[in-house]
């Protein structure tokens, strides 16, 4: 949009008192687009910074400053010995999870999305609609029928549990059957099957490689999605040791007397340890957002024809 | 794509042979297995439930009768709705037209890094994002504790009171999803050719008339896809009374949404068969939103 002052001066409208106005309107857009940056993210800033306190100056001293290293030391400690290293158990637990679902997700929705862009096979259609209406549900819609179900199969309780659920992932199908709709000229695949490639031959060695992009993509919104999710492991997984990190803060929240004043004096979990616990549950999401933010931010624009 | 040459492509070269058929099957299987498993039968399992009794015989409506006739099944649903008429609103008003700003910004470097800011807070969803907040609506510690107080809240009691619950709840929902919805969004509007946008300037449209007059018919598509998706998971709420009903110590009751009072049912009073029928509603809400959208609104005709 750079052509955006030249054009201005062109719009017979505008005279000396209409480009003041722009010039104001021009800073009122900017006012707001600083509002919402603050909206936004104050509340991670104040999340960084709060770990490095100890629980009075969390209260005491200025929202913005930083702690000191010392209280940073403690607060670990303290949320490390955390009913004998519990929020290491429960962050092991999440990366199994959701490590585990990544893995079969990509193995599962790959060759899905190839087969629904490029292969013609009855029922082809029927399954693309209903995939696309599965993947428009919202997730928790399912999160009781599927406890139902594991109840009676008798796999609540188990790793499997969420795993399994986690795995069935029709946006991962989607993104792959648009990627290779539009990405994956028909000419490369004529021209493996011309070179002796049989389907899974073309699928391996030609198709894969070029599904970087798309295999990324997936895996960081399976990734997230299941890091993230709550209400699943909190109905299949009663038990404290195979609690993810997201159901596992709920039971620090409960040991903290700020938020649950029966707890009272004998408190295990101060509020900065409860900071550092809910930064240490979104570090790893955290980290790839940062890590991977160009790359995200144009595969979210999907479609884009330019930045 | 410049490589339109006229041979056939290669989704044509298996068309209609048996081997093709099989040979796609092959590879939707393991897919087609997860759906079955994961999708068709907890549906069919519920609906089952649903309409049966604890010892499996048919018992019509009654399963529904009795959540709907339940004295937590009105103010639940009341709860939902308001919360997602807030949430609905803030995303209508305030992602499409930061959206539309952000587009306008003439520097690369500045758009691409408030898109990128305005993100990040979607890397903290579920219970983290809920507890970040707890602590910012908590007057005693909060960053913005002048805020809290300028609405007349001086405890985390009064904060989370439960009239203001609505709008809070709309709040984490909206600080944590808008980001996502601002890129959707803006990868809509980059689809509309830049011909077009100029020719309105040319035709001496401002800022705003190109708005309201192309841009926004143009995104018209993204923009109900946006709000049909909130509407269904907003009627889903349930990590965040949960957690808030946690830490206000009972002001805030354990059966505050729908899913909570179907989780309630299920294992406050070990009765599976209410549990499904509130489940199977929420179901028919979030079936009927997607499948509208996905026959009415050819957003996916992809081919």
């Amino acid at each position: 949009m750079s052509s955006d002052l030249t054009t201005d001066l062109r719009r017979p409208t505008a005279g000396g008192s209409a480009r003041a106005r722009r010039a104001g309107s021009r800073s009122l857009v900017g006012i707001i687009l600083i509002i919402f940056l603050a909206f936004f993210l104050v509340p991670v800033i104040w999340l960084l910074l709060s770990g490095t306190k100890s629980a009075q100056a969390l209260t005491n001293q200025g929202p913005f400053t930083a702690g000191t290293f010392a209280d940073l030391q403690a607060n670990w400690n303290a949320l490390m010995t955390f009913q004998d290293g519990a929020v290491a158990t429960w962050m092991g637990n999440s990366v199994l999870y959701a490590g585990a679902a990544l893995i079969i997700s990509l193995l599962v929705s790959m060759p899905a999305g190839y087969a629904l862009a490029k292969l013609q096979f009855k029922g082809r259609r029927p399954l693309l609609l209903a995939t696309l209406v599965v993947m428009l549900m919202p997730a928790t819609s399912l999160v009781l029928p599927i406890f139902l179900e594991m109840n009676v199969v008798g796999l609540v309780n188990t790793p499997l549990s969420v795993i399994l659920p986690y795995s069935f992932f029709p946006f991962g199908v989607y993104l792959a059957y648009i990627y290779y709709s539009t990405a994956l000229p028909g000419e490369i695949l004529e021209a493996a099957t011309i070179d002796g490639c049989g389907p899974w031959g073309t699928f391996w060695r030609v198709v894969l490689p070029l599904s970087t992009p798309v295999v990324a993509l997936v895996g960081f919104f399976s990734f997230v999605q299941n890091w993230n999710n709550f209400f699943l492991p909190f109905v299949m997984l009663p038990r404290s040791e195979a609690y993810p990190m997201q159901v596992g803060l709920s039971q620090m929240l409960a040991s903290t007397p700020t938020f649950n004043p029966v707890v009272g004096a004998s408190a295990e979990v101060s509020p900065p340890e409860l900071v550092l616990a809910t930064l240490v549950s979104i570090a790893p999401v955290l980290l790839i957002f940062i890590v991977a933010q160009r790359y995200l931010v144009t595969g979210l624009t999907a479609g884009a024809t330019k930045g | 794509m410049t490589d339109q040459v006229t041979v056939p492509a290669g989704s044509q070269r298996l068309a209609g042979s048996r081997r093709g058929s099989l040979v796609g099957w092959a590879f939707v299987t393991p897919f087609v297995i997860l759906f079955v498993l994961f999708g068709l039968v907890p549906v069919i399992y519920s609906l089952y439930l649903a309409f049966t009794n604890r010892s499996g015989a048919g018992v019509g409506l009654a399963n529904f009768a009795k959540a709907i006739d339940d004295f937590r099944f009105w103010p639940a649903v009341q709860h939902v709705a308001i919360f997602t008429i807030i949430w609905l609103v803030l995303l209508a008003v305030l992602v499409v037209g930061l959206t539309l700003v952000i587009h306008r910004i003439a520097r690369r470097r500045t758009k691409a890094f408030i898109r990128f800011a305005y993100y990040i807070p979607g890397a903290l969803a579920g219970a983290s994002s809920v507890l970040l907040w707890l602590f910012l609506l908590d007057p005693s510690v909060s960053p913005v504790s002048w805020l809290l107080r300028l609405t007349g809240a001086e405890t985390f009691q009064q904060v989370v009171s439960s009239e203001r619950l609505p709008v809070i709840f709309a709040l984490i929902a909206f600080w944590t999803g808008a980001g996502g919805w601002i890129l959707v969004l803006y990868g809509a509007l980059n689809t509309i050719p830049t011909e077009v946008m100029e020719a309105a300037k040319v035709d001496g449209a401002g800022p705003i008339r190109s708005a309201i007059q192309i841009e926004l018919p143009m995104i018209r598509k993204s923009i109900v896809y946006m709000l049909i998706l909130t509407l269904a998971a907003g009627t889903q709420l349930f990590v965040e009374p949960q957690l808030v009903s946690q830490a206000s110590f009972g002001i805030v009751p354990n059966d505050y949404s729908v899913n909570q009072l179907a989780y309630v049912f299920a294992f406050g009073q070990n009765d599976f068969n209410g549990s499904a029928a509130i489940s199977v509603l929420l179901l028919v809400v979030a079936v009927v939103g997607a499948a509208l959208f996905v026959w009415r609104g050819k957003l996916f005709e992809a081919e």
